[in-house]
């Protein structure tokens, strides 16, 4: 009698777990002391097993960031599922934690709990947006987790637990500003989102003229909210700078480029944050992105065999998806690169994995072999000028193998003192 | 400043004009007529843009000439049948109840940008903007701007015409001024609600049919019109047309200006909401109430 109505009552927990994550927090730890070591994510593929290795996947397939998320969660899907296919890591499987943080910060911090404290991941992969890199950085430091963040960024993130894989801005920027100056000519206009990412990048595209002896002729900062260009527009035909570095972000702001298009505005344009990640060359309609340059260390669209390969077995396993974005690539060579770790440190010790990473490592990835900084936990990247032409084809130029040297400069070095900072251009240049 | 920048700086306040004119006018029309604040105003935009663009789409795959005028038609079409749905089974119960009206719509406001996530994902496809652009020394200025400054003023002068000069229109007013009165003379105050409420729907679906090519079709994209909307209705006041007319302008003159000579949109927006601060403080019941003391008084003195 007893034991029917108990089981009756776990059923119910159960079930109600899948109602709300913070309720499945405290019911998996009820349940962890009644002996049974699965607790109820009703919605989560991981009811993982103790022993076996489990990795973090929490990328956003619904919500603001889908777009820009769905495909970095199905690269490491893929890549994980590769490597389980051929032996597992260590010969262990590996298994997947991944529930859908809905591109809502909050939930990012009740997922990145759960997945630290009850599932115990090994390694994580999290975040698209730096704002959410950001809420759930503390968390990583709280527990010393070895945390991966994929993304494009402003860079500058010095954290001894933490690898930021994706270029940074100075990376990017790096590849196209020096271009462009080359190509067309010194007198740029930027126009960016305003908010902390395309603050800085406009701080490091003012940096960047500087040491090329160019000259900014114009500068706006646009609300996110904001979808309306007409006076922006008029404000760059007044200024004819040889060209605009754009780092405008997000679906409001691509109305600008169905006005330049309106406005006939031929005026070339550089950039960190368009079609790499948001394939915008493929979701709005030619011409609107002609003459547009952005640094990318990957795109689909890239004709190398290592590219190519990657590009085939993911349309492979996933052929409705819509794009390979850069950040999906970054999460399948960083998978890739923890594998390694993990092999040569022969455990899954976070502390030994990253020892490891910090010895010095080399990947693979789709974009070319590259190797990871191990006083900065940045990688140095094949950096690529995308350019789209009237009719949005991509082609590449201008490749160099670009160092993240913003952190060196700024004397970051990981391997010797362990910090959790994030530095600022305006720290470290004048 | 040269003659060209001058010319800028007008086609940028002709721009914010047409904007908020065809931002509010539907909201206008609902909150002047039952005393209910939509705030799902936004949403009833973007069902006009999203019609107009999936319609759009469609019917340029299959090659049918003039697609994009046909489509707008869709959108509007669609807006009012979703109007007059809301209507029938939740707006005629909240009919000059404010508050409870604010609670309602802001429900359905979340509801459809959830639903509009699910069905169609985070993004859909844009209509390119149609036509070429004046250009004036370094400037230019699509046509399709200006286009949607005549169309402002002809939804304008449609609703002058509508409200003073049809039948229709001498029910309506009379439903406003003294709904008692007006069914005792055998007007149908409920179908005259229906009706406007109907006609408010379809001025915001020709709204987000209007600005489709203008917009990065997203389901927030609703957000942007209601704000500019409701702050516009509250400096204007409970009368449609001239309420809408002279806050367009009071509000769109300090946001075109003060972006053009600090070119900053955010300085502009604040500028715009300065004004519109100053304005509630100095006339409470917005620039109708001003316009009816200012009438009046001219009857006092006419006396």
């Amino acid at each position: 009698m007893s034991e029917r109505r108990f089981s009756r009552r776990r059923a119910l927990a159960t079930g109600l777990s899948g109602v709300g994550v913070a309720l499945a927090g405290c019911l998996a730890e009820e349940d962890d002391g009644n002996g049974s070591g699965n607790g109820g994510n009703g919605e989560t593929t991981g009811t993982t097993d103790d022993d076996a290795p489990t990795v973090g996947i929490l990328e956003n397939r619904t919500g603001n960031l889908a777009l820009e998320g769905t495909s970095k969660h199905q690269a490491s899907l893929l890549a994980i599922e590769e490597i389980n296919e051929n032996g597992g890591v260590l010969g262990e499987e590996v298994e997947v934690f991944d529930p859908d943080p809905r591109s809502d910060n909050q939930r990012y911090t009740e997922l990145t709990q759960e997945a630290i404290r009850d599932e115990e991941v090994d390694a994580l992969w999290a975040a698209y947006s730096s704002a959410a890199r950001e809420t759930i950085r503390p968390l990583i430091n709280q527990h010393d987790q070895l945390y991966f963040y994929t993304t494009q960024y402003e860079g500058g993130v010095c954290d001894k637990t933490t690898f930021p894989v994706g270029a940074t801005a100075r990376q990017q920027l790096g590849a196209v500003v020096p271009y462009l100056i080359e190509e067309y000519g010194e007198r740029i206009y930027i126009i960016a989102a305003d908010y902390n990412f395309g603050q800085l990048s406009g701080e490091w595209v003012n940096i960047l003229a500087e040491e090329e002896g160019a000259e900014i002729v114009g500068e706006e900062y646009i609300p996110l909210e904001s979808s309306s260009f007409s006076s922006t527009i008029n404000n760059i035909q007044g200024e004819d700078p040889d060209f605009i570095m754009s780092m405008l972000v997000g679906g409001n702001h691509a109305a600008f480029y169905q006005e330049r298009a309106a406005n006939d505005l031929d005026i070339p344009i550089g950039s960190s944050t368009t079609m790499a990640q948001g394939y915008e060359h493929l979701r709005l309609d030619p011409p609107a992105l002609t003459d547009m340059y952005v640094g990318v260390n990957y795109m689909q669209e890239l004709q190398t065999d290592a590219s190519q390969e990657f590009v085939d077995a993911f349309y492979e396993k996933f052929p409705d998806a819509e794009y390979i974005n850069q950040e999906a690539q970054n999460n399948y060579f960083s998978v890739y690169m923890w594998k390694e770790a993990v092999e040569r440190a022969g455990t899954f010790d976070q502390e030994a994995v990253i020892e490891e990473l910090e010895s010095g490592i080399e990947v693979d990835a789709p974009e070319g072999p590259i190797e990871l900084d191990p006083a900065t936990h940045h990688m140095t990247h094949h950096m690529r000028v995308a350019h789209a032409d009237e009719n949005h084809e991509i082609t590449f130029d201008g490749e160099q193998y670009i160092e993240p040297t913003f952190l060196h400069d700024a004397g970051c070095d990981l391997t010797v003192e362990s910090e959790q900072t994030q530095y600022e251009p305006s720290d470290v240049y004048e | 400043m040269g003659p060209y920048e001058l010319l800028s700086l007008f086609f940028q306040f002709l721009d914010s004009f047409a904007f908020l004119v065809l931002a509010t006018v539907g909201l206008a029309i609902i909150f002047g007529m039952m005393g209910v604040i939509n705030l799902a105003h936004g949403e009833f935009i973007l069902v006009g843009a999203y019609a107009t663009t999936l319609s759009f789409h469609s019917l340029a795959d299959l090659g049918v000439p003039l697609a994009l005028p046909i489509a707008m038609v869709v959108g509007v079409l669609v807006t009012m049948v979703f109007g007059l749905v809301l209507e029938v089974t939740v707006m005629r119960r909240l009919y000059g109840r404010l508050l409870d009206s604010m609670v309602a719509t802001w429900a359905i406001s979340l509801i459809m940008i959830q639903l509009l996530r699910i069905q169609f994902g985070n993004s859909i496809d844009n209509i390119a903007i149609p036509g070429g652009n004046v250009s004036f020394g370094p400037y230019t200025n699509p046509y399709y701007e200006l286009f949607l400054v005549g169309a402002a003023i002809a939804v304008l002068i449609g609703l002058y015409w509508l409200f003073t000069r049809t039948d229709f229109g001498m029910r309506a007013r009379a439903t406003i001024q003294d709904k008692e009165t007006a069914r005792s003379m055998g007007v149908d105050t409920d179908r005259m609600y229906m009706t406007t409420f109907v006609i408010g729907s379809g001025l915001a679906g020709l709204t987000g049919a209007l600005y489709a090519p203008m917009q990065s079709m997203s389901p927030e994209a609703g957000t942007g019109f209601l704000v500019e909307a409701f702050v516009t209705v509250v400096v204007g006041g409970t009368s449609v047309i001239v309420g809408t007319l002279l806050a367009s302008g009071l509000l769109g003159l300090p946001k075109a200006g003060f972006e053009y000579a600090f070119n900053s949109q955010l300085i502009g927006q604040v500028a715009m909401l300065v004004v519109a601060i100053v304005a509630i403080r100095l006339m409470p019941s917005g620039i109708t109430g001003l316009v009816e003391s200012w009438r009046q008084s001219r009857r006092e003195s006419n006396d």
